[in-house]
C-alpha cells in the first residue's frame, strides 16, 4: 500500500523498523491510561482513618492471597443501590491504597467481601471456614478446616514489612522492628497491646479462632476477615451530602 | 570439546546452586521448586555427557556445516505433541474445577485440590501451556517457511521449547502450593516471572534473528502478528510483575504497585494477554493456516494492514473495561470503553479477511474438516469480538460484571477461536511433520468438530443464562422496596446452569481426546484408517456414459 507521503512496504522490508512502529503503537495507550494515575491528584482522595496492616492482618490477608479467595470473592462494591444495600457504602480507591497487590477480583461466585469485617461474629467465620454448608445450607465453597489445625508459620514478618515498606506503604521503624512481637500480641487476649493499638488505630486484639492455646491460619484469616473495610468510617460523610439542616438532626 | 565440558560444567553449577538454595529456603514451596530445578539441570548435564555428539566435534575440526539445505522442525514436532498434552491437561483441570461448582464435595476437603487453587491450574494450562506451545510452534513453523530460511540458533530455539516448559510446571505446581501473586493470569511468583523473562527474550531472538536471514524480500503478514505478539508480552510480562521478594530465598513477593494502580496495570496486562497472547498470536495462524489450508491466497492485503495496525493501537486501551464503576477514575473507564467499542471493527476486519480467504474454495467446507474447523473458529472469533465491545458499554457492564456471563465470554472465545484454529492448524501440521501422506482419519476429525461445537454451544449458553439471571435477582426489588433475593438463593439458582456447563466441558474434552488418538495414530505412522471418504460424489469416468437401452428379457 504505497501512496505518495507514506510506503508501507518499507516497513515489511525491514524488520528493525517494523518491530520499533509496532512497539510505539502499542506502547501509547498504556502510557496515556496508565501513567496519570501516579500523579493526578484526584485519582486517590485523602480519607481519615486508613493504615497499613497489622503483621497479623498481613499473614491473613496473604492466607487470603494463598488459598486464591479472589477467584470466586470481589473486594469492590459498585455505586448502585442493590449493591450498597447487599454489601454495604461503595468501596473507596483510598481503602485499597495499601493493597499490593489489590483483591478487587472479577467474579462473585460467593458475596463480595470489602465490608465483611463486623458483619458476623467471630464464631460465625471460623464454623464457615471450616464447614460452609453448616451455616449456609445453599454454600459451594470449598472447606478449610485445616486452618484452625496449622499453626500460623508467617516466617519472620519484618522481612515483609521491610519489602512492603520499599514499595511505598508508611510503616515506621518501630512496626518493623517489633513485627513479629506484634503478631504474636494481637492474638493473644493477656498481652499488652497499648503500643500496638497507638501504632494501629481500630486494630482488633483477641483470640479470633476459639482456641487462646494456639497461634493458628485460623486467627490470621480472621482477623483479616475483620478489618477488612472497616478502617474509614464512611458514615462520618454521611449528614453533608444532605446538607447542613439534615446533618443536624 | 571446551564446549562440551563447559555445558556439563555449567548445568552441573546450576545444579549446585539451586540445591543449596533448596537447602537455604525460608518456605517449603520454593524449596520444592529448586527442587525442580535442580533435578533438571542435573538431568541436563548427564545429558549434555551422554548426548555429546563426538562425531560432529570430529567433523567440527574440518569445518563442515551443519546441514542448512532443511527447516529445523525437532522442536516443532515437540511442540506439537506438548500442545495436544498440554491441551488435554488444561480441558480436564476445567471439567473438574466446574463440576466442582456444582458439587462442593469434589474440592476433597484438602487444600491442594481446592477451588481456589485449581482454577489459576485451569487458566494457566489453557491460556498459557495449550495455547502457548501452540503459539511457539506454529511460529517456528510458519517464520521459517514464509523466509525461506532456516530457523536462526536452532538450540536456543531448543531452549525456548523446554525451558517455556520448565516455566509451566514450575507455575502449575506452585498454584497447588499456594504460590501465587494473586492477580489473574499473571500469578507465577517474581522467580518464575524471571525464568519466563529470560525464556521469552531467547524466544525474540530467534524468531527476529530467522526473520533478519529470510530469503523473501518482504515480511509476511503472519509474521508481523508474531511479532507484535511476542514484543507486547515481553512489555506487558515485565511491567505488571514488577515486585518485592521478601527475601530472595523465599517465594512471597508484594507487587510494586497498590491498589488503583495496581488494578489497572493488572487489567492492561490481563486485557493484553488476551488482546495479544490470544488474538493477535493466534491471527498469526489464521493468516498462514487458513490460505495453505483453503488453497487459496489471503483475501486482501490492503484489509491486513489495516486490521494490523488498528489492531494492535486499539487493542492496548480496553483494559479499563474490566474496572467499571469501581474506584478506578470514570476518564480511565470511558476510555477504556470507547476504545473497546472502535475495536469491533479491525476484529471484524480480521475475521472478514480470514473468511473471505474461501472465496472460491467454499465446497470445501464440505469436504474437508479442517476447513470446516477453521470457518467456525472464524466465526467464533466474530461473535466473540461483537460480544466484548458490547459487554465494555458500561450500562451493560453493570449487569453482566462479576457474573458467569463474563466465563461464558471468555470461553466462546478460548474455546470457540483459540481452541478451534489450533485444532486445525494441528491436524494440518502433524501428517507434514512427520512425512505421512495425510491424517490417520478425516472421520475422526470430523467428530472431534461436531463434539467441540456442540460443547461450545451447551457452555456459552448455559452461561449467558447463568450470568443474566444472576445479574437480575442480585438487583431485584420486591414491591416493597427491599432487596428480593439473598445472595444464597442466587446460588442455588445456578445448580442446572453449571450442570448443563460442565456437560459441554465434557463433550469439547471428548472431541479433544479423538484428537488426541487420530494424531498419535498419525505419528505412529499407523496405517490410514478404513472409512468412508468425505465426499461422495468424485467423478467417476466409467460412469461418464448413456446407459445401454434394456434388453427385453
Amino acid at each position: 500500500m504505497a501512496s505518495k507521503f507514506f510506503d508501507h512496504g518499507k516497513l515489511e522490508r525491514n524488520v528493525s523498523l517494523l518491530a520499533i512502529a509496532a512497539l510505539v503503537t502499542v506502547a501509547i495507550g498504556g502510557i496515556v491510561e496508565i501513567a496519570p494515575l501516579f500523579w493526578i491528584d484526584n485519582t486517590i482522595e485523602k480519607v481519615e482513618g486508613m493504615r497499613p496492616y497489622t503483621p497479623l492482618e498481613l499473614a491473613g490477608r496473604n492466607i487470603y492471597i494463598r488459598e486464591g479467595c479472589y477467584n470466586c470473592h470481589s473486594q469492590m462494591i459498585r455505586p448502585f443501590r442493590d449493591e450498597v444495600e447487599r454489601y454495604g457504602h461503595y468501596s473507596l480507591a483510598a481503602e485499597s491504597m495499601y493493597d499490593h497487590p489489590f483483591q478487587w477480583g472479577s467474579k462473585r461466585t460467593g458475596p463480595d467481601l470489602a465490608r465483611v469485617g463486623g458483619r458476623y461474629s467471630d464464631e460465625w467465620h471460623v464454623q464457615h471456614l471450616k464447614d460452609p454448608r453448616a451455616v449456609v445450607p445453599e454454600s459451594i465453597m470449598p472447606t478449610y478446616a485445616f486452618l484452625a489445625e496449622r499453626e500460623l508459620k508467617a516466617g519472620d514478618m519484618t522481612g515483609d514489612l521491610t519489602a512492603l515498606t520499599r514499595v511505598g506503604v508508611p510503616y515506621s521503624k518501630d512496626d518493623v522492628a517489633k513485627a513479629n512481637e506484634d503478631l504474636a500480641a494481637q492474638a493473644d487476649p493477656d498481652a499488652d497491646t497499648a503500643d500496638l493499638l497507638k501504632r494501629y488505630p481500630k486494630a482488633q486484639v483477641r483470640d479470633f479462632d476459639g482456641d487462646p492455646a494456639k497461634l493458628t491460619e485460623m486467627d490470621a484469616l480472621v482477623a483479616y476477615l475483620q478489618m477488612i473495610g472497616t478502617l474509614v468510617d464512611v458514615d462520618a460523610a454521611r449528614p453533608l451530602e444532605n446538607g447542613p439542616q439534615e446533618g443536624a438532626r | 570439546m571446551d564446549k562440551l565440558v563447559m555445558r556439563t560444567g555449567g548445568w552441573f553449577a546450576l545444579a549446585l546452586v539451586a540445591f543449596a538454595a533448596m537447602l537455604a529456603a525460608r518456605d517449603g514451596g520454593f524449596a520444592v521448586h529448586m527442587g525442580i530445578v535442580c533435578a533438571v539441570a542435573l538431568g541436563l548435564a548427564v545429558f549434555a555427557m551422554r548426548s555429546a555428539d563426538y562425531g560432529a566435534y570430529a567433523r567440527g575440526l574440518v569445518k563442515m556445516p551443519a546441514d542448512q539445505g532443511r527447516y529445523y522442525d525437532d522442536v516443532i514436532r515437540w511442540g506439537v505433541i506438548a500442545t495436544v498434552f498440554w491441551g488435554l491437561a488444561g480441558f480436564l483441570a476445567g471439567l473438574f474445577i466446574a463440576l466442582q461448582l456444582a458439587f462442593p464435595a469434589l474440592n476433597l476437603g484438602i487444600e491442594y485440590t481446592s477451588f481456589g487453587r485449581l482454577r489459576p491450574l485451569h487458566t494457566s494450562a489453557v491460556i498459557f501451556a495449550f495455547g502457548g506451545n501452540a503459539l511457539i510452534a506454529t511460529s517456528f513453523y510458519v517464520v521459517q517457511r514464509t523466509c525461506r530460511a532456516r530457523l536462526f540458533m536452532p538450540k536456543l530455539a531448543d531452549f525456548v521449547f523446554w525451558g517455556y516448559q520448565l516455566f509451566i510446571i514450575l507455575a502449575a505446581t506452585g498454584y497447588l502450593m499456594g504460590i501465587t501473586e494473586g492477580r489473574e493470569y499473571a500469578e507465577p511468583e517474581w522467580y518464575v516471572d524471571l525464568w519466563l523473562t529470560i525464556v521469552w527474550v531467547s524466544y525474540l531472538v530467534v524468531f527476529g534473528g530467522t526473520i533478519i536471514k529470510r530469503s523473501e524480500p518482504h515480511i509476511y503478514v503472519a509474521n508481523w502478528f508474531y511479532l507484535a505478539f511476542i514484543l507486547t508480552i515481553a512489555m506487558l510480562h515485565i511491567v505488571n510483575n514488577l515486585s518485592m521478594p521478601v527475601s530472595l530465598l523465599g517465594s512471597k513477593s508484594y507487587s510494586a504497585f497498590s491498589g488503583v494502580q495496581d488494578a489497572l496495570t493488572q487489567w492492561w496486562y490481563g486485557h493484553n494477554a488476551v488482546g495479544f497472547f490470544l488474538t493477535a498470536g493466534f491471527l498469526a495462524m489464521m493468516y498462514y493456516f487458513v490460505p495453505k489450508q483453503a488453497e487459496r491466497p489471503v483475501y486482501s492485503y490492503r484489509l491486513s494492514i489495516i486490521h494490523f495496525w488498528s489492531l494492535i493501537f486499539l487493542y492496548i486501551w480496553a483494559g479499563p473495561h474490566h474496572l467499571h464503576y469501581t474506584a478506578l477514575p470514570d476518564w480511565a473507564q470511558t476510555l477504556g470503553m470507547v476504545f473497546s467499542v472502535m475495536l469491533w471493527m479491525p476484529s471484524w476486519g480480521g475475521m472478514i479477511n480470514g473468511l473471505m480467504t474461501l472465496n472460491g474454495a467454499w465446497d470445501k467446507i464440505r469436504t474437508d474438516p479442517i476447513i470446516r474447523m477453521m470457518v467456525m473458529a472464524l466465526a467464533f472469533y466474530g461473535m466473540s469480538t461483537f460480544e466484548g465491545p458490547m459487554m465494555s458499554v458500561k450500562a451493560v457492564n453493570s449487569l453482566s460484571h462479576y457474573t458467569d456471563w463474563t466465563i461464558g465470554h471468555v470461553h466462546s472465545g478460548a474455546l470457540g477461536w483459540n481452541g478451534m484454529i489450533t485444532f486445525a492448524a494441528l491436524y494440518y501440521l502433524a501428517p507434514r511433520l512427520w512425512k505421512r501422506e495425510r491424517l490417520y482419519s478425516l472421520r475422526l476429525v470430523n467428530w472431534h468438530f461436531w463434539l467441540a461445537t456442540l460443547g461450545i454451544v451447551l457452555y456459552a449458553a448455559s452461561m449467558w443464562v447463568a450470568g443474566i439471571m444472576q445479574g437480575l435477582m442480585w438487583r431485584e426489588y420486591g414491591s416493597d422496596g427491599y432487596l428480593v433475593y439473598a445472595f444464597s438463593e442466587v446460588v442455588s439458582a445456578m445448580l442446572p446452569m453449571y450442570l448443563i456447563r460442565a456437560a459441554g466441558g465434557l463433550l469439547y474434552l471428548s472431541g479433544a481426546i479423538i484428537m488426541a488418538w487420530n494424531i498419535g495414530m498419525t505419528i505412529a505412522g499407523a496405517p490410514l484408517r478404513q472409512e468412508k471418504p468425505m465426499h461422495d460424489a468424485d467423478y467417476d469416468a466409467a460412469a461418464d456414459r448413456p446407459l445401454p437401452a434394456a434388453q427385453p428379457a
